[in-house]
Formats: structure tokens, C-alpha cells, sequence
């Protein structure tokens, strides 16, 4: 320790001769100081990438950000058309909205010095330009470790391929309770996939339940939108989550298997409650439903509730159409299916199986019994290809082998005659669903399965799900891609070998339709017994009478019909699911749920 | 003699600005005192239980505004606990380097803070340009110079930006060099000598009675009572430092303690520098998206060494989305609030503002 000294202090003198740390005052408002890189200054936010989903607004801590909408800006799937502005009088520049954003589209500049006389000024929409309005260098950005969302989903745990494929066990096994509410609290609430979603599901209210363990509201969620929560927990085509806001920058909400969750692990005695409080018994008047399809039983559910007497009349000997016919047992079960539809039959609905309409019932009596009529028949028939040696008797139909598999799984039926080494034509779904249960029918006839794919799509415009192709790979099916059908190819006796194709140049035309184009130089040839058609499905309308036949206004195939559901021109004729919007189980609950609306409201006002 | 009511503060040079002291004088002697807290209206606590986990991280640096970063620390330490998770070892030793900071930054503040009730305004000046080097580094480190918001649960928000190390040691070999001239200027001054040696005294028996820690407790009673000795959190066991003691604590004592501690803050920062791993700064542990965050039921009480003492939070989760509780011990609570009110009164009204910033005092973590 120095000695003190009167003189000591005086040593801080030598600072006089130093430069000064000081800031003279004109610099700073003339040569403000830069400040550092990672600043947390004002906001910025481009516009492209932000989707409205407002999680910032949630996030924030001072309840300085608010969504504004837009009207300039297109209302489409996967984004609102919202816009966040900051109150820079409440703002606390915690970067916690930067941190958090879904879409990355948020950043701060290192810009600090703004003011106004008017207070108004201090509430800005943050754009490309931030609220000074000047020239302005980026500042505090996201990184990994200071992100607030979780960007990876749950693993679901799946069946190993070569188990799998011997049978036609489901092959994804659930999430157990810990796994579904970890995967629930990803959720940030922004609702975009409620609008993306065709029947409008309450998605973030039941994953909120979900994750607050209240499967029971869960379930009344599911139902508010959808009586078939089972099968589309399962098979749904879920376009929610090629909106959800996290797939921005990571993987969506598993928003299937949830919804999945719930129906699998209420209780039935617990699920009927739910089921059956939805009834409120006031409508007077007689339905007729063509169908017994995802839209006919969507219908019917949602007509019961309302009172009315519903008829479904359905051609095949078990409900559920595609559901039952179409989809493969190891992506839904059949016990799973009969789960949803034995509850819609319990609100009374009287389902008339093995009645066909227009061949056991006349659809002019139907119109004549009955106060109002919905058609959803679907697309029952695959669509054909014209090109030579087609007519072989070993060139099969997707929909027809479906269902004979539906029959041989379900015990009600021979095992389709399948042979040893098959190529299916297509690269959708249904053809995935064609290759696979061949896989399985070869492995149990055969012993070892060949099964080949060939479709017009390359890699990149194939339109399965992505996890039909990974899982299909697994299970060892070879995928020949970019290629057309040209013809059959049949040795001297007459037996099929395989099929020729040419290589495709172009899908699309300039004016983005279906017009494939294919190069005739380049030929291959995919060897196989038996060729499966799996390129499409269409509709089968013949059980109209010729009268309405003229005044059913019918475009690409599809019935036009009004927002209620109702067929233009036709009063009391109703028409939903696949024949007004193609193929899509979600669709058709939701044309149901519309169709049943249009139907209330229809007959309501004819009562009267 | 005529009792007269005098206010020091909230708008005093001497003081705080968000506390005032109620005194009764007769003559120059203050005869009675309160703390009249209340200034900051924010009832911090309170707010903590309506906010999630991770929104808490906007109000909780505001509880001690010149050293905000233990409140950080604890609140991310205390739901660590709870949710036993394992903060990256990297994140320990960056906690630890922003903790010896913000620890300089105050201490520097404090001990240019008897400039201004003693007149000695150049000491006041050039702690405070001293601090602002401090304040460009958090800028650098955490995107704010006051409110770093950087301590989150897991480990720390983002890693160390490139280069900051070179920085963070020129800045503290220039304020090493400087050190002597602080000496000079306070401790060997004769005027602040006749102002603090043997005046505004914490004897033992008050430190027992209050609880009072830190830099007044070691001071007083010799006994080296330093949370990062004696319950070392973050990775204070790998680092050697010492820690000052004394048993009799007059003012200047405690003036000097400051000095002396800053020494070892500097050694403290060159060790973490030189042993800093590498490897990843935050671990997410807990589920889901920072909206939905629940950390699990229980309770926990964690503290850790602040420039004026133990600073600890004691953390109630109900397994919910937000604490059900948060309690704040401000190290200078004892002092500030039950010291001002019993043992203030008896001095000259001149020695007031010294008696508070001596004491260590940050009156927001009183008024909480």
C-alpha cells in the first residue's frame, strides 16, 4: 500500500496531455458512433418471407408488437396476411420476436438514434426499411443456439421395413403420451394451418388440449370439423402441415398423429359422451346420401346431429369407400375404420350396403322419397392409358386390386392372382398403395418380392407423400422415373413381359398444363409378368337420369355445384368429396360438413 | 433544538435516483431515517409470476440495473435446477466472464461513486469512461450495453463473437495500468482519507444482526464469505482467486475493497480466457417452443456473489408455463432498507450519501 499524500491525487494530471474519451456533444448527432454487429437496434422484416403468423406478437414480452392485416397482400395457404408493427414506446429491444421467428424474417439494424414530435411516429411496420428510414447496416440476427422454437420433430417410431413388409401389421406404432405433448408444445398457435386445412379443423385448439392432457376437449375439437378424426388421423393428406408455420425453417407439427393421439387413447365410454353430446335433434325432413365415402358419412354425421333421417345407400358390402376399399390395412387398419363409422351409425344414420343406386334403387324415387338428395359416389373406376397390348388380360386396374386386397385381408376373399415380378404405371399414393401390397402378397406367395414402379414424373415432381417413396424404397420397390408408357410388350405366346417407355422431356406445357412430352429416342423397357395402372381415377355418374343429366353442369369431370354444396340449377340436389374437388379424404368430410350445413339451411327455408 | 424533515434523493448527486432517504435532522445530525423505496412502481416479483420462463428475461436484468446480469444468472440457474438440466461446459465459463464484467463495471461505478458526495468528481468521471469500455464489450457480446438479456436458460442465448477475446484482454490490461492512478486519486487522497478512515463504521455485531454480505460482511468480520468460494456455481472452482478480508470496516475500507477486488476480477477474467473450451453455449432442454416452456414442479433457492453480495432467487414452478413464485434476496436489502432506518441515524447529514454508496446499495432490488 502507497503512502498517502496530499500530492497523490494531482498525479492524474498527465491525463490532461492524453486524448480525451469523451464524445464532444455535435458529434453526436453529426458522426453518431457505429454501433457494434450483433446491435439490438431497430427491426426489420422482409415482407416475402414473413407469413403473419404473429408468433412475435406472442413472444413478446412488453406487448409492443401488433399484427396488422394487410389488404394488398394475397391471402393464400401457408401465411396470413398480417404484418407485425412495433410500438417503439412500449419495445424494450429484447430481440425476443427476432429470436423466435417462425419464418426468419425478422432482424434488427444497428440503428439507435430516432425521435418525433408526433407519437404516432413511434408505432412503425417494420419492412426491408427500418424506422429511421435511413441507409441502415444489419445488426442482431437469430442463431441456432438463440432460437425459441423447437425445429425438430418427435421421431415417430415405425415398424422396421423387413417386419413390416410380411404382413400387413400398421406400420406406425402411435405416440405414447410424454411423445405427443413434447411434440404439442412445439405449437406456436398461429392457426395457419386451421385455414390451409379443406374442413377448416380446429388444429391448434386440440393441440393445445393435447398438450394440456385434456384429451376430452381434444376430442370435441376433433368433432367440431370432422367425424372421421380415426381415419384422418392416419391417412389425411395433411396440407396443415405443408403450411405449418415451423416448416419455414424446420420440420411441421406432426398435426396427424396427434390428432391420431387423441382418438387412440380415449376411452369408448368417454368417446361416445363426446360423440353423442354433439346432437341437438331439431331438423324434420328426409336425406338421401349417394355413398358411403369419406363425404356421404361426413354428411350423414353432421345431418344426424341435426335430427334429420338419413339414408345412405352405398354399393359395396362394407362402408367406408376408399377408406375401406382403397387404403392398404398397414396405413388403416380396418378395425379403425369401423371405430369412427360405428359411432355415426349410433346417432341413428341407417346405412343400406349393397344397394346400388340406379341399379337397386332409382335415383328419380330417391328425389321423390326424399326431401333432400347428396351425391359423393367419388371416383370409383382408375382411369385407363391408350397405348398398344393395354386390353392384356394381365394389365390390372389400381382400384379393382385395392379392393380385392381389402376382401383377401379382411377374410372375405382370395388373395388376388399376382405374379412373382410386376411393374405398376404411377407415382401418386395409390400407386404406392398398389406396389406395397404387392410387396406384401409376393413376400406371402413367393417368398421374395419384385415390384417395379414407372411413371411419368421425375424425382422432384413425383406426387406421393415423401414418406410413401422413402418407405417403398425400404421395402425394396425400384422406381424407374421421367419415363412414359409406350406399349405392352408380350413374347411369341402371347405372354406379358414388361412395358416400353420413353423418356419424358417435359410434363407441363407453357401454360403449366398436363401435357407430357415424351422423347422417342430414348427407350427403355421394365421387365414383369403382370402391369398394375395406377395413373388416376374417375368418376362414374351414370346413375343419373337423362333429365338431370342435361341440367348437372359437369367441367373437367367435376359437378359444379353453389358455396352451399348445392348442384347449380338442380334445388334439393346436393354433391361433395372427390366428384367436385378430386381425390382427398379431407375434402370430402369437409364438403360433407358443408353439404349438411347447405342441407339444413335448404330445408329450413322449404319447411317454412 | 428544532427537528427539521429533509429528503436526500431521489434527485441527488449522491444518490441513487430511484430511492430516496426521509431524514429528521437536528442541526447537521440526522436523528432519524427511512428508505422511502417505491420509486420504480414495477412490483418486479409479481410481473415474474405473469410472464413464461423465457419472457421473464425482459424485466429481470431491470432488478439490479448497474450489475444485471446475476438475476439472470440465478433465475436461469434456479430453473436449471428445477428441470435438471446440463448447461454446455462452454456456456460456464461465458457466464462467468460476463459475471466477472458486469462485476467490474459496478464496482467501478460504486468506487467512482464517493466522488460525487465528496466532491471528487474526476474519480466519478473516469470510473464511469472506464465502465463504458466495459458496456462496448457487452454491446459487442450480447447486441445491448446495459440490459444484456444474455444468461437464458440452457446455457447462454449466443456464443462469443469473433476476436472479443483480444478485446476483452487489452481492456483489461489498460485498466490494470490504471489501477494505481484510481489509488492515487481516492485512497491515497488526504480529503477523502479525513471523510471516510474511521467514519460511517459496519461493525461485526450490525453484519450479524442484518445479514449483511459481501464486501461489508468480509470487511467487518474477517470472515471470507464469497458465494463463488463458498458454493461455487458456473466453474468458479477452477479458477484461483482471492478474496479480501478484513475486521474492522470503516468507509475506506470498504472503498478500498473495491480496489482491491478488481484486481482479482482481472485475474479472475484472464483465467476464464485462457481455460474457455470450446463447444456449443446452450442446451434446449426443455420442450417445445419458448411460448409453451414448463419447467417442473418444485422449488429451489439458488444465490450467487454480486458486487454488493449474496443476490439469490427463490424459484416456486407449479410445472406451468410462468414461475408460480419468484422471490428476490437483494444483497442490499439488509443494509438499504433495515440499516438506513436503524443505523443511519447519528451521522452528518454530509455523510448520508457516502453512508450509501459505501454500504453498497442498488436500490431497485429493494424496491421489487
Amino acid at each position: 500500500m502507497k503512502k498517502a499524500s496530499i500530492f497523490a491525487p494531482f498525479k492524474g494530471w498527465k491525463y490532461l496531455f492524453k486524448k480525451p474519451v469523451t464524445v464532444p456533444m455535435d458529434d453526436i448527432f453529426k458522426h453518431p458512433r457505429e454501433s457494434q454487429d450483433n446491435y439490438r437496434g431497430f427491426h426489420v422484416n422482409d415482407w416475402d418471407k414473413c407469413i403473419g403468423c404473429g408468433t412475435c406478437e406472442d413472444v413478446c414480452p412488453t406487448g409492443a408488437i401488433s399484427m396488422v392485416e394487410r389488404k394488398e397482400l394475397p391471402d393464400v395457404d401457408g401465411s396470413k396476411p398480417e404484418r407485425p408493427a412495433v410500438d417503439y414506446g412500449r419495445c424494450c429491444f429484447c430481440a425476443l420476436c427476432v429470436d423466435i421467428c417462425a419464418s426468419g424474417s425478422l432482424s434488427m439494424t444497428k440503428e439507435y438514434l430516432y425521435n418525433s414530435p408526433n407519437p404516432e411516429d413511434f408505432i412503425y411496420m417494420p419492412t426491408d426499411q427500418d424506422i429511421t428510414g435511413r441507409e441502415h447496416k444489419a445488426g442482431y440476427e437469430k442463431t441456432e443456439s438463440s432460437d425459441l422454437l423447437d425445429l425438430v420433430r418427435k421421431p415417430m417410431e415405425h415398424v422396421d421395413a423387413n417386419e413390416r413388409k410380411q404382413s400387413f401389421i400398421e406400420i406406425v406404432r402411435g405416440f405414447s403420451k410424454e411423445q405427443a405433448k413434447a411434440e404439442a408444445a412445439r405449437c406456436v398457435e398461429c392457426g395457419i394451418c386451421e385455414k390451409t386445412c379443406p374442413a377448416h379443423m380446429n388444429i391448434p385448439e386440440y393441440i393445445r388440449a393435447i398438450w394440456e392432457d385434456d384429451l376430452e376437449a381434444g376430442l370435441n375439437w376433433l368433432y367440431q370439423t370432422n367425424p372421421l378424426p380415426s381415419v384422418c388421423g392416419r391417412i389425411c393428406t395433411h396440407m396443415c402441415e405443408t403450411a405449418c408455420a415451423l416448416s419455414n425453417r424446420g420440420e411441421a407439427i406432426a398435426i396427424r398423429w396427434l390428432k391420431r393421439y387423441i382418438v387412440d387413447n380415449m376411452p369408448d365410454d368417454e368417446y361416445e359422451k363426446v360423440v353423442m353430446a354433439q346432437v341437438s335433434a331439431k331438423g324434420e325432413g328426409k336425406v338421401a346420401i349417394v355413398g358411403a365415402g369419406s363425404a356421404g358419412l361426413s354428411a350423414a354425421y353432421y345431418l344426424g346431429t341435426l335430427g334429420y333421417e338419413v339414408d345412405v345407400f352405398e354399393r359395396m358390402p362394407l362402408v367406408g369407400g376408399p377408406m375401406r376399399y382403397g387404403a392398404p390395412k398397414y396405413r388403416l387398419p380396418d378395425d379403425v375404420t369401423t371405430h369412427d363409422i360405428a359411432f355415426i351409425e349410433k346417432l341413428g344414420v341407417k346405412i343400406h350396403t349393397n344397394t346400388e343406386v340406379g341399379r337397386d334403387v332409382k335415383f328419380a324415387d330417391l328425389r321423390k322419397k326424399y326431401d333432400a338428395v347428396f351425391i359423393a359416389t367419388g371416383y370409383p373406376h382408375t382411369r385407363g392409358l391408350t397405348i398398344p397390348g393395354i386390353g392384356h388380360e394381365n394389365v390390372k386396374m389400381a382400384m379393382e386390386f385395392l379392393a380385392a386386397s381389402t376382401d383377401y385381408e379382411t377374410g372375405r376373399g382370395e388373395m388376388p392372382g399376382i405374379e412373382d415380378d410386376v411393374v405398376v404405371v404411377g407415382s401418386g399414393n395409390v400407386a404406392f398403395d398398389v406396389a406395397r401390397t404387392l410387396v406384401r402378397f409376393q413376400i406371402e406367395k413367393y417368398g421374395k418380392s419384385s415390384v417395379k414402379m414407372l411413371a411419368l414424373e421425375n424425382e422432384q415432381q413425383i406426387p406421393a407423400d415423401k414418406e410413401e417413396v422413402e418407405e417403398g424404397g425400404e421395402e425394396g420397390i425400384v422406381l424407374h422415373l421421367g419415363y412414359g408408357p409406350k406399349h405392352i410388350v408380350t413374347d411369341k405366346k402371347g405372354k406379358l413381359t414388361g412395358i416400353e417407355a420413353a423418356k419424358c422431356i417435359r410434363l407441363f406445357d407453357e401454360n403449366n398444363r398436363f401435357a407430357p412430352q415424351l422423347d422417342e429416342e430414348a427407350i427403355i423397357c421394365v421387365n414383369g409378368k403382370q402391369v398394375y395402372l395406377a395413373i388416376g381415377q374417375t368418376s362414374d355418374l351414370a346413375f343419373l337420369p337423362e333429365d338431370l343429366k342435361d341440367q348437372v353442369k359437369i367441367e373437367r369431370g367435376k359437378i359444379v355445384v353453389n358455396k352451399d354444396n348445392q348442384v347449380r340449377g338442380v334445388p334439393g340436389l346436393f354433391a361433395g368429396g372427390d366428384i367436385i374437388r378430386g381425390m382427398d379424404i379431407i375434402n370430402g368430410v369437409a364438403d360433407g360438413h358443408a353439404a349438411a350445413v347447405g342441407i339444413d339451411h335448404y330445408l329450413r327455408t322449404k319447411m317454412k | 433544538m428544532k427537528q427539521v424533515k429533509l429528503f436526500l434523493g431521489p434527485q441527488h448527486p449522491g444518490m441513487h435516483g430511484n430511492a430516496s432517504i426521509h431524514m429528521y435532522v437536528e442541526g447537521d445530525i440526522i436523528k432519524k431515517s427511512y428508505l422511502l423505496p417505491g420509486m420504480l412502481h414495477r412490483g418486479f416479483e409479481k410481473t415474474m409470476e405473469n410472464r413464461t420462463w423465457m419472457n421473464n428475461i425482459g424485466i429481470i436484468p431491470r432488478i439490479c440495473v448497474p450489475e444485471p446480469d446475476p438475476n439472470e444468472m440465478v433465475f436461469a440457474n434456479n430453473a436449471e435446477t428445477l428441470a435438471n438440466i446440463e448447461v454446455p461446459e462452454r456456456a460456464h465459463w461465458i457466464r462467468m466472464l460476463i459475471l466477472e464484467l458486469a462485476r467490474l463495471a459496478a464496482h467501478l461505478m460504486a468506487f467512482g461513486g464517493c466522488g460525487g458526495p465528496t466532491g471528487l468528481y474526476t474519480a466519478m468521471y473516469w470510473a464511469q469512461a472506464d465502465r463504458d469500455g466495459i458496456l462496448t464489450l457487452f454491446e459487442e457480446i450480447t447486441g445491448q450495453r446495459i440490459y444484456h438479456m444474455y444468461i437464458v436458460i440452457g446455457g447462454v442465448r449466443k456464443d462469443l463473437p469473433k476476436g472479443i477475446e483480444k478485446k476483452i484482454l487489452d481492456y483489461v490490461d489498460d485498466l490494470e495500468r490504471r489501477l494505481p492512478d484510481y489509488e492515487d486519486l481516492v485512497l491515497n487522497n488526504p480529503t477523502i482519507i479525513a471523510r471516510t478512515k474511521d467514519q460511517i463504521m459496519l461493525p461485526a455485531e450490525v453484519v450479524w444482526e442484518l445479514g449483511v454480505t459481501g464486501i461489508g460482511m468480509r470487511s467487518a468480520t474477517g470472515k471470507a464469505y464469497d458465494i463463488r468460494k463458498v458454493a461455487p456455481y458456473a466453474r468458479y472452482d477452477k479458477v484461483e482467486f482471492d478474496v479480501p478480508t478484513a475486521t474492522y470496516s470503516d468507509a475506506l475500507t470498504r472503498i478500498r475493497f473495491k480496489w482491491l477486488e478488481m484486481h482479482q476480477i482481472i485475474r479472475i477474467i484472464r483465467q476464464v480466457l485462457e481455460l474457455m473450451p470450446g463447444g456449443k453455449v446452450r442446451e434446449k432442454a426443455l420442450d417445445g417452443s419458448a411460448l409453451r416452456w414448463q419447467v417442473p414442479k418444485g422449488q429451489v433457492y439458488t444465490a450467487v456473489e454480486a458486487s454488493r453480495g449474496e443476490y439469490g432467487y427463490y424459484t416456486v414452478s407449479d410445472g406451468g408455463i410462468m414461475p408460480y413464485r419468484v422471490a428476490v434476496r437483494g444483497a442490499s436489502f439488509p443494509q438499504g432498507l433495515l440499516g438506513v432506518e436503524k443505523y443511519l441515524p447519528g451521522h452528518r447529514i454530509d455523510d448520508a450519501a457516502l453512508w450509501f454508496d459505501t454500504m453498497g446499495i442498488c436500490s431497485p432490488e429493494i424496491d421489487r
